[in-house]
C-alpha cells in the first residue's frame, strides 16, 4: 500500500512528531511504501538544522535523515510555513536577503501542490499533530 | 472504497486561536486547483468557521471568509456538517455563511465511505 504522511507536529514539543517517525520506520519496515512526508504548519522546524537537542534525546532531524537515506524517502517541507518560521535555503535566503540559511539535507522546500499530488496518488494519508498534539 | 479518487477534508478546528482551520483549507484549496474531487467536512467547534459576520481584526487575525467564499471557483461545493454538532451550539444552517448538507451523526460513516481518502485535521 503506498502511504502519504502529512506531519504538523512541533517538533520538540508534541508527542506526535515522535510519533509520525515510528510510524513511518514501520509503515517501511512492513512492506508499504511512503510515497512523500510533508512536513506542514510547525512540523517545517524539524527541518532547521540548526536544531541542537540533548545527545539523550531522540534526535528527529537525524532520525528523519537516515530514514531518507536508506528509503530515498521524499520529505517536503512546506514553503510558506517554512519561510515564515525562519526555516529557509540558499535560494530563499537570498530572497528575502537573510544571513543565513538553515533547510537541513534530506529536505526539500516546496509548495502545497506537493501534498495535492501525494493526496491524489496515494492510498492511505495519515496526518499527524497539530493543535491538540 | 468508491473507485474514483475523492477526497473528504474533516475540519474540526474553530476559525481562530491556531492556525489550523487556515492550514486545512489551504490544502482544500490547493487540491481544487489540481482539480481534485473534494468535500469538506465541518465537524465539532470546526462549525465556527462558517459562521458570518467574522470580524477578528480585532485580535489582529485575518478573515477566513475569503477563503471560504472562494471554495465554490475551485469547484468545491460539498460542504457537509453534522446535526448534533450543530444543535450541541444552537446553531442552525441558517445561520451558516456558507450552504451546506446537514447530516446525521449515524450517517457519517456512509459519508466516509463515499470518499477514497478521508483527511481529518
Amino acid at each position: 500500500m503506498r502511504f502519504t504522511l502529512v506531519i504538523q507536529s512541533s517538533p520538540y514539543s508534541q508527542q506526535s512528531a515522535t510519533t509520525a517517525l515510528r510510524f513511518c520506520k514501520q509503515v517501511l519496515a512492513q512492506g508499504h511504501e511512503v510515497y512523500r512526508v510533508f512536513f506542514y504548519g510547525d512540523a517545517v522546524l524539524t527541518a532547521n538544522d540548526f536544531n541542537a537537542p540533548a545527545v539523550d534525546e531522540t534526535g528527529l532531524l537525524k532520525g528523519w535523515q537516515a530514514l531518507q537515506q536508506t528509503h530515498q524517502l521524499d520529505l517536503v517541507v512546506c514553503i510558506a510555513a517554512a519561510v515564515r518560521r525562519g526555516v529557509l535555503n540558499e535560494h530563499e535566503a537570498g530572497r528575502y536577503e537573510k544571513k543565513g540559511f538553515n533547510l537541513a539535507a534530506g529536505f526539500e522546500l516546496s509548495g502545497l501542490g506537493q501534498l495535492a499530488e501525494a493526496i491524489a496518488c496515494s492510498d492511505r494519508v495519515i496526518r499527524f499533530g497539530g493543535a491538540h498534539g | 472504497m468508491a473507485d474514483k479518487k475523492s477526497v473528504l477534508l474533516v475540519n474540526r478546528h474553530p476559525p481562530y486561536g491556531s492556525n489550523m482551520a487556515r492550514d486545512t483549507l489551504d490544502v482544500a484549496l490547493t487540491c481544487g486547483i489540481f482539480d481534485l474531487p473534494i468535500s469538506l467536512l465541518f465537524l465539532g467547534d470546526g462549525l465556527y468557521q462558517l459562521l458570518d459576520s467574522q470580524n477578528p481584526k480585532s485580535i489582529e487575525q485575518k478573515s477566513l471568509q475569503a477563503m471560504l467564499s472562494a471554495l465554490p471557483m475551485y469547484d468545491i461545493d460539498q460542504l457537509y456538517v453534522c446535526a448534533e454538532d450543530l444543535a450541541e451550539r444552537d446553531l442552525t444552517p441558517a445561520a451558516l455563511y456558507a450552504e451546506v448538507k446537514v447530516v446525521d451523526a449515524a450517517r457519517l460513516p456512509e459519508l466516509f465511505q463515499q470518499h477514497s481518502t478521508v483527511l481529518t485535521f
